[in-house]
């Protein structure tokens, strides 16, 4: 591996040498290497391009790396990755993209990820994009995760774009058994002419199913962005969505956040803000010494930490 | 030395262009000035035209012998010049601990910052990672506020009605705060305030209304005065109603 491909390693997946525990590193479309353990184990998909992640019932306290990298120009693909978590697990997964593209051709990763997280079980998705090298080519991300949560089982999402990726289409859509609970949180940054789309389904069959989905954005120069958070509301349960940009310069920004209660006992919010950073945000930090621009960095970072 | 050189300041309102500040002269030196006066009286204008938040009209603003009247907020922040805010403001994601690092200039030890925290009545553990955002209180908030000014240890702390919010209880360790401040500062602290157990700290008391200095003094000379405008302040207040 050269060390382009482990800089984007370590900016998406915080890897750096050979991670303990199982992982899975694919780089410019095919596999660059693997590890299993005694409870997780990855296999190579026969039917199509993708692998599945197994982890045993019980598993407790161990993560999965399963970053992707593209470093040639004009790569694209679709990549299926399945994840089976097996009952009263309690794990971590760290996935993420990276893509450096120096060339003219168009780069592109399509990851469809589905989570099939058994009974009472508990799993960490930590999922980042990015995108560097300055050639004309685009750097393109469309990922899509399905997620199905069994009785009991918890899953906490933590998806985080914040730098070089021109143009993403994000659908997640997960539906939830009973007493399932589910919490997104996305972070998201776009600059220059980049677009991102965020398309959120949350479905709340399970009685006392709960969901929280919490987006922090900043849109800068003349960025695109929209967001979706869906959350219907099937049973007795408890459903949040809450959408909260930063606007910037000639950015465009829309929020569109929609909960529908099917059920007498659901209990749906949902809360949308967008707005440019506040003039007394910045005065204050004035006041401590900082230049203007240092402190909209300041409060730009603090928002997306 | 802070010195104000007939100070203006007019803005426009409903009504047309109303003077706020008429030809403001003081001199602020090291110690501890108490600015006090009715509600509308101009105190916070004069605050934010020191820190810089707003322009005068016109006058001069004099910083040890420098004209400071044409520096943006951030110059006079590096010169020396700090201020509390009245109403805090709230930063999401920008922890406690966040912002006393900037106030300080570096990154502080959680100690250090946990000690700015217990100087204002915080238990300052419990505090140190939280977000400034809504989850506090406005007396928290204010207290955070007066921390930083702390932290920043400079040669003018100003402090724009740092009582307002805070109870009483705390409000005892407040004042200790601030004659703890004059013995450890030796900078002029400028505090602007209602608060008769202020007033009393004061080495110099200052009474602004209607725009202009009313009267100037040490606070034995002042206090006996101001209670007793008191009432008269009550009277136009019925006679107007």
């Amino acid at each position: 591996m050269n060390n382009t491909e482990l800089e984007l390693l370590k900016i998406i997946a915080d890897m750096e040498g050979t991670p303990s525990g199982a992982y899975n590193i694919r780089a410019n479309g095919g596999l660059s290497s693997r590890q299993v353990t005694e409870n997780i184990n990855i296999e190579t998909k026969t039917d199509k391009s993708g692998i599945n992640i197994i982890i045993k019932a019980n598993t407790k306290g161990e993560k999965v790396h399963i970053p992707v990298i593209i470093s040639e120009t004009g790569l694209t693909e679709l990549v299926y990755n399945d994840f089976y978590i097996g009952e009263n697990a309690d794990v971590e997964i760290v996935a993420g993209c990276g893509i450096h593209n120096c060339g003219d051709g168009e780069s592109r990763h399509d990851g469809i990820h589905s989570f099939f997280v058994g009974k009472n079980a508990k799993v960490r998705y930590v999922e980042k994009h990015y995108g560097g090298g300055d050639g004309t080519g685009g750097k393109n991300m469309n990922p899509t995760t399905v997620i199905n949560l069994d009785e009991g089982s918890y899953m906490e999402m933590e998806t985080t774009q914040i730098k070089g990726i021109d143009s993403t289409k994000r659908v997640t859509k997960a539906t939830l058994k009973d007493d399932a609970t589910l919490v997104i949180k996305e972070k998201l940054m776009t600059h220059g002419t980049q677009t991102a789309e965020t398309d959120f389904t949350v479905d709340l069959n399970g009685a006392n199913s709960s969901a929280n989905v919490i987006s922090r954005s900043v849109a800068k120069d003349n960025s695109k962005q929209i967001f979706l958070s869906r959350i219907n509301g099937n049973n007795i349960c408890n459903g949040h969505t809450e959408c909260d940009a930063i606007i910037m310069d000639s950015a465009h920004v829309s929020a569109i956040p929609e909960i529908t209660a099917n059920h007498i006992d659901a209990s749906l919010i949902h809360e949308a803000a967008i707005g440019k950073i506040a003039g007394e945000q910045l005065i204050k930090l004035m006041t401590l010494g900082l230049t203007e621009q240092q402190a909209e960095e300041q409060i730009v970072n603090g928002f997306l930490k | 030395m802070l010195k104000l050189e007939n100070i203006c300041f007019s803005a426009e309102g409903e009504n047309g262009t109303k003077e706020i500040l008429k030809n403001i002269n003081l001199e602020l030196d090291n110690g501890f000035a108490v600015i006090t006066g009715p509600n509308g009286g101009g105190k916070s204008t004069l605050a934010k035209i020191i820190a810089g938040i707003l322009v005068p009209t016109s006058g001069k603003i004099i910083l040890d012998g420098e004209d400071i009247t044409g520096l943006s907020i951030t110059e006079r922040a590096k010169k020396g010049i700090s201020f509390a805010f009245q109403q805090p403001v709230r930063f999401k994601g920008i922890t406690v601990h966040d912002l006393i690092s900037l106030a300080a200039g570096k990154d502080i030890s959680i100690n250090e910052a946990c000690d700015y925290l217990s100087q204002v009545g915080l238990c300052a553990r419990d505090y140190i990672d939280r977000e400034i955002n809504a989850s506090l209180s406005g007396g928290e908030l204010k207290r955070i506020e007066i921390a930083t000014v702390l932290a920043r240890s400079t040669k003018i702390s100003l402090f724009d009605e740092p009582e307002a919010g805070i109870d009483l209880w705390s409000f005892n360790n407040l004042i200790k705060v601030f004659e703890k401040m004059r013995n450890t500062l030796g900078g002029s602290i400028i505090i602007i305030s209602h608060q008769e157990r202020i007033l009393n700290i004061a080495d110099k008391v200052i009474v602004i209304s209607g725009g202009t200095v009313k009267n100037i003094g040490k606070k034995d000379e002042i206090l006996p005065d101001l209670l007793g405008t008191a009432d008269a302040g009550c009277k136009v207040l019925t006679e107007k109603l």
